[in-house]
């Protein structure tokens, strides 16, 4: 493979163009789930769901329900699309060896970085561009925003692919996986955001492509 | 707080989205293109499952909805009026609905806010009542009008022109046509009751809920697309499932 760059030119420009979509579709999401704050069918609501609770005032996006439907069902378009580049590159390029997480090489490089970050580990493990933890962090929230685009198709057009919606367990399966990968890709987002804290250099990197090795 | 505000504007309003008017701008591009692909994925085969009975929602769980300020009633002499682009026009009772071949279905509603529910319903599909109307294949649209009226905010009662329009809403011919699209007068092994749109309602299994017009006066076949009571305040037009 010939040198490029830490973070290529695809990688850094679709990284970037996630962060207005994702707030988007997040903030009209949370819209949405407001016209009906609960979870389960009318009548066999789910029992963790807190009924009738109302997402945070300062989350919503697009004022009211058409709006927001509007707006998320316009920007999961180009959401969907950025997120197909992102993996098609990484396939062509082959760019997924060193980004992929993969058991044999990482899940101990994983549990090591995990020790060295709640100090019980004095030293972080050898690394190359990606420790094993940034590895299973990346790839899960991948797995995760796939999941979300096809729980999504199910609450779009659950009928015209209702086999989708039965691998979901249904229409109101496939509703709290959606909510549930929202949650989870926050979670991943605020640790995204601490760690680039305590690690600046990494901001400048995903700028500027970083050395070539 | 405000901040946020700011820059959700900007981001939007950069890109001609205006949330308060989803039909225009480029929200409004977007919801053609969504429209384009819903009909796209649209198959007139396609059937909706038909749910087990264990997950039937409770008559009294099932939400119940209309415009009006009280429960709407058939006024006297109530029919519904079939007409339009077909060769024969049909007024029709009650009685005459159940003399037409029957279907029932069990399936779940869809409803625009998120929440689902499973009903069983009874009735005439909608392909049946072309038949029987003789239906031009060039109304590529049928309109479905109710006596369903929302009040009115002025105080002028009885000037027709001021009124709020009844709850409507116009359809594509292929979704009107779908078996699972029912004239129903029937619901859960019972006759419909007023309030769940009685005495006859449209129920479809490929649309959401706002696109089934309840307390039905009218079936208008036609060659032009017309809007509704959401879908001109900004919902989306296609809204299948």
């Amino acid at each position: 493979m010939a040198l490029r760059p830490q973070q290529p030119l695809l990688i850094r420009l679709t990284h970037w163009a996630n962060v207005p979509l994702l707030v988007i579709i997040a903030g009209s999401g949370l819209t949405i789930l407001n016209s009906f704050p609960d979870m389960g069918p009318k009548g066999a609501e789910y029992f963790w769901y807190p009924h009738g609770k109302a997402p945070p005032e300062a989350l919503m996006i697009g004022g009211w329900l058409a709006g927001a439907r509007h707006i998320h069902f316009g920007v999961a378009w180009f959401l969907a699309l950025n997120g197909l580049i992102y993996i098609l590159y990484q396939i062509a390029s082959g760019e997924w060896r060193r980004r992929v997480f993969q058991i044999k090489r990482d899940a101990l490089n994983a549990l090591q970085t995990a020790l060295y970050y709640v100090r019980i580990r004095k030293h972080p493990p050898e690394q190359g561009l990606y420790n094993g933890l940034q590895r299973f962090a990346y790839t899960s929230a991948i797995a995760i925003a796939v999941l979300e685009v096809l729980s999504g198709l199910v609450l779009y057009k659950p009928v015209q692919l209702s086999l989708l919606t039965s691998l979901f367990g249904g229409y109101d399966g496939a509703r709290a996986v959606h909510l549930l990968g929202l949650c989870a890709l926050a979670l991943f987002t605020l640790g995204h955001l601490v760690l680039v804290a305590l690690h600046p250099r990494e901001l400048f990197t995903i700028f500027t492509g970083g050395k070539r090795e | 707080m405000k901040r946020r505000q700011l820059l959700t504007f900007a981001l939007l309003g950069a890109a001609g989205c205006n949330s308060e008017k989803p039909h225009d701008g480029l929200l409004g591009a977007m919801e053609k293109w969504n429209d384009g692909a819903q009909r796209l994925l649209f198959r007139k085969q396609k059937l909706a499952p038909e749910e087990p009975e264990r997950l039937l929602t409770r008559m009294e769980d099932f939400p119940i909805y209309h415009v009006a300020p009280d429960v709407p009633v058939a006024p006297k002499g109530w029919r519904l009026e079939v007409k339009g682009l077909c060769s024969k026009p049909l007024s029709l009772s009650v009685d005459d609905l159940q003399r037409l071949p029957r279907t029932d279905m069990r399936v779940r509603h869809h409803c625009v806010e998120g929440w689902s529910a499973v009903a069983s319903w009874h009735g005439v599909r909608m392909s049946e009542i072309a038949r029987a109307c003789g239906a031009d294949p060039r109304a590529r649209f049928v309109e479905f009008n109710s006596f369903d009226r929302p009040d009115s905010p002025g105080s002028d009662d009885d000037d027709d022109e001021k009124m709020p329009k009844p709850y409507a809403s116009g359809w594509d011919r292929e979704s009107v046509d779908h078996p699972q699209t029912l004239l129903a007068y029937g619901m859960n092994g019972e006759l419909l009751t007023p309030d769940h749109g009685a005495p006859v309602r449209l129920y479809s299994a490929v649309k959401l809920g706002y696109k089934n017009v309840k307390y039905l006066s009218e079936v208008v076949y036609q060659p032009m697309r017309t809007g509704g009571y959401w879908e001109d305040q900004g919902y989306e037009w296609f809204a299948g499932v």
